[in-house]
């Protein structure tokens, strides 16, 4: 077991040094793969920032209840006691028709213009905040349709129609990155069963005499398998490297969009975790390009 | 002691016969010792190659059995190969040492193949290479060396796993008489210490000098044995010169 643990660890250091001998050949194939690899990782950190995006307006999704003129602030107290007991809602504010309209007089610019009115025209309103697990768009539009249904509400407010194209467009664009991601790492088992191919076919006589003394067809098989694991860990930390370098170019302007929206949103990297699951993802699909390869052309191959 | 009493290698009955429709092989059948020294001799395309193949396992017989070692080779399927190619050297008339590897990594290639531990394969090598008196080239490369001393090298891959049989396909088709007579005495040496040793050549001159069993194969068909008693006794290390060993041979 220890002899056998030796040479893989040979094997792993020997093929790492094999492909320094060529350095171009190698960075080529490493390139190729970083690249077919960063992009999938690009889009799926996009998706990950857009969902975050949303994230926050999922938060800001409240209800407006704009109640009658003609229930007074007590009734409106009374209604928003009885609504706290809905499970779908999670707190609620009410804005008294004074209240809205002495912060109106102060930050409309109309305030000379509201002192002439005798009475007050805006009614008693009814902020709910929901429960974060009901803030789907079709959850509010229910609980909103019950809400409106009540004798003291007049107009509910609700926004849901860019929320829901907002979802669906996110859904589609996670959907379409799945699907280029698959063939990226299609693409990159391709590449590397292709460079493992040429690699077997100039080693035609090294495996030839190899299994001429007795090597096995896994011990023949295992330079070109560590070979195209070290090309897809090559690539996978090329493409982290991409990755975090356009994180990092977009971070500013990206936090800048944001503070004109008035949002404390910035950008979010890869981080660790997805970098390393980048890493195993190149790795994995080296090993396998590899192995597929290998497989099929060493069996081939056969001392005459 | 039945293990003894065995052929080393049995042909019964063997056939081989090409896809192309060539007849390599016509109804041979070979028995050669355990511990035993065998030449085998014939021209190009007479069968010995094939013959070679069929021990190596690169070729199946057509028809016939094989037995080698105690093992009929109709029951070594593919996957076990290599175990069997293990019990046996190897020796080729381009040696087939690989370019770019040291002398030590192309003769301990026999033992990473099975997987033996690191320290015992330092030992080995050195103790091969100092049998075929090559231990100072470890460190070369192939190309640094001799042709004479490239085939040695390929000896000493042959017997670094000390394999019972030990094959060898024109050692000294590359070589001139002197080196070919240095390899052979390295064969002969092997065998004197029990390894059973099969040796296709068509240089009769030279293998006359060795005594040892010779088996002529003329178009796939074994023609004739000379058992060792019959064959002129030499000592090989005065027959350098072939002048002088073709006046004795004419008397």
């Amino acid at each position: 077991m220890n002899a056998w643990l030796a040479r893989h660890l040979q094997t792993l250091v020997g093929t790492l040094g094999r492909l320094s001998q060529q350095p171009m050949a190698s960075l080529l194939t490493i390139l190729v793969m970083g690249i077919a690899l960063a992009l999938p990782a690009c889009l799926n950190v996009l998706v990950r920032n857009a969902q975050a995006v949303s994230g926050d307006w999922n938060g800001a999704l409240d209800v407006s209840v704009y109640l009658k003129t003609s229930v007074n602030a007590d009734t409106a107290e009374r209604l928003m006691d009885t609504l706290k007991r809905r499970s779908d809602i999670k707190s609620i504010k009410l804005i008294k028709a004074e209240a809205a309209l002495k912060e109106f007089r102060e930050h409309s610019g109309f305030g000379e213009a509201l002192q002439a009115l005798s009475d007050n025209p805006l009614p008693n309103t009814l902020v709910i905040t929901p429960v974060e697990n009901l803030a789907s768009p079709a959850a509010l539009n229910a609980m909103s349709d019950e809400l409106r249904k009540l004798s003291e509400v007049d107009v509910v407010q609700l926004d849901t129609a860019w929320v829901q194209r907002y979802l669906a467009m996110l859904d589609t664009v996670r959907r379409m990155v799945t699907l280029v991601g698959l063939l990226l790492a299609l693409g990159v088992v391709v590449i590397v069963g292709n460079t493992i191919r040429l690699d077997i076919q100039n080693r035609r006589d090294e495996i030839e005499v190899t299994k001429l003394v007795g090597g096995s067809d896994a011990f023949v098989r295992r330079p070109f398998l560590y070979c195209g694991f070290w090309y897809g860990l090559g690539g996978g930390l090329l493409a982290w490297l991409v990755v975090s370098i356009s994180v990092a170019l977009l971070a500013g302007p990206v936090r800048k969009i944001a503070g004109l929206y008035g949002s404390q949103f910035s950008l979010a990297g890869l981080g660790v975790l997805g970098g390393v699951a980048l890493l195993a993802a190149g790795a994995g699909l080296g090993w396998l390009g590899s192995y597929v390869a290998a497989t099929r052309h060493l069996r081939a191959i056969e001392p005459k | 002691m039945t293990a003894t009493a065995l052929p080393m290698i049995r042909f019964q009955n063997v056939f081989k016969r090409y896809p192309n429709g060539r007849e390599a092989l016509i109804n041979l059948s070979l028995d050669v010792a355990s511990g035993e020294m065998v030449f085998l001799t014939g021209h190009s395309g007479a069968g010995k190659s094939t013959l070679l193949k069929l021990l190596a396992l690169i070729e199946r017989p057509t028809r016939g059995s094989l037995v080698v070692n105690g093992q009929n080779l109709a029951t070594v399927n593919r996957s076990k190969i290599p175990a069997y190619r293990r019990q046996l050297g190897m020796v080729f008339q381009d040696h087939k040492l690989l370019a770019d590897r040291s002398i030590f990594d192309n003769v301990s290639l026999p033992l990473v193949v099975a997987n033996t531990a690191p320290r015992d394969v330092a030992k080995r090598v050195r103790a091969a290479l100092d049998q075929v008196g090559l231990l100072k080239y470890e460190q070369a490369r192939p190309v640094e060396l001799s042709t004479g001393e490239q085939q040695r090298v390929g000896l000493a891959r042959a017997v670094v796993t000390k394999p019972p049989l030990l094959i060898a396909d024109e050692p000294t088709g590359n070589l001139d008489p002197d080196l070919s007579l240095e390899v052979m005495n390295i064969f002969r040496r092997f065998q004197e210490v029990g390894v059973t040793v099969l040796i296709a050549s068509h240089n009769v001159q030279l293998i006359e000098h060795f005594k040892a069993r010779r088996i002529h194969l003329e178009g796939g068909r074994l023609i004739e044995e000379f058992p060792v008693a019959e064959q002129p006794l030499f000592d090989p290390a005065r027959l350098i010169d072939t002048a002088h060993l073709a006046d004795r041979e004419s008397t």
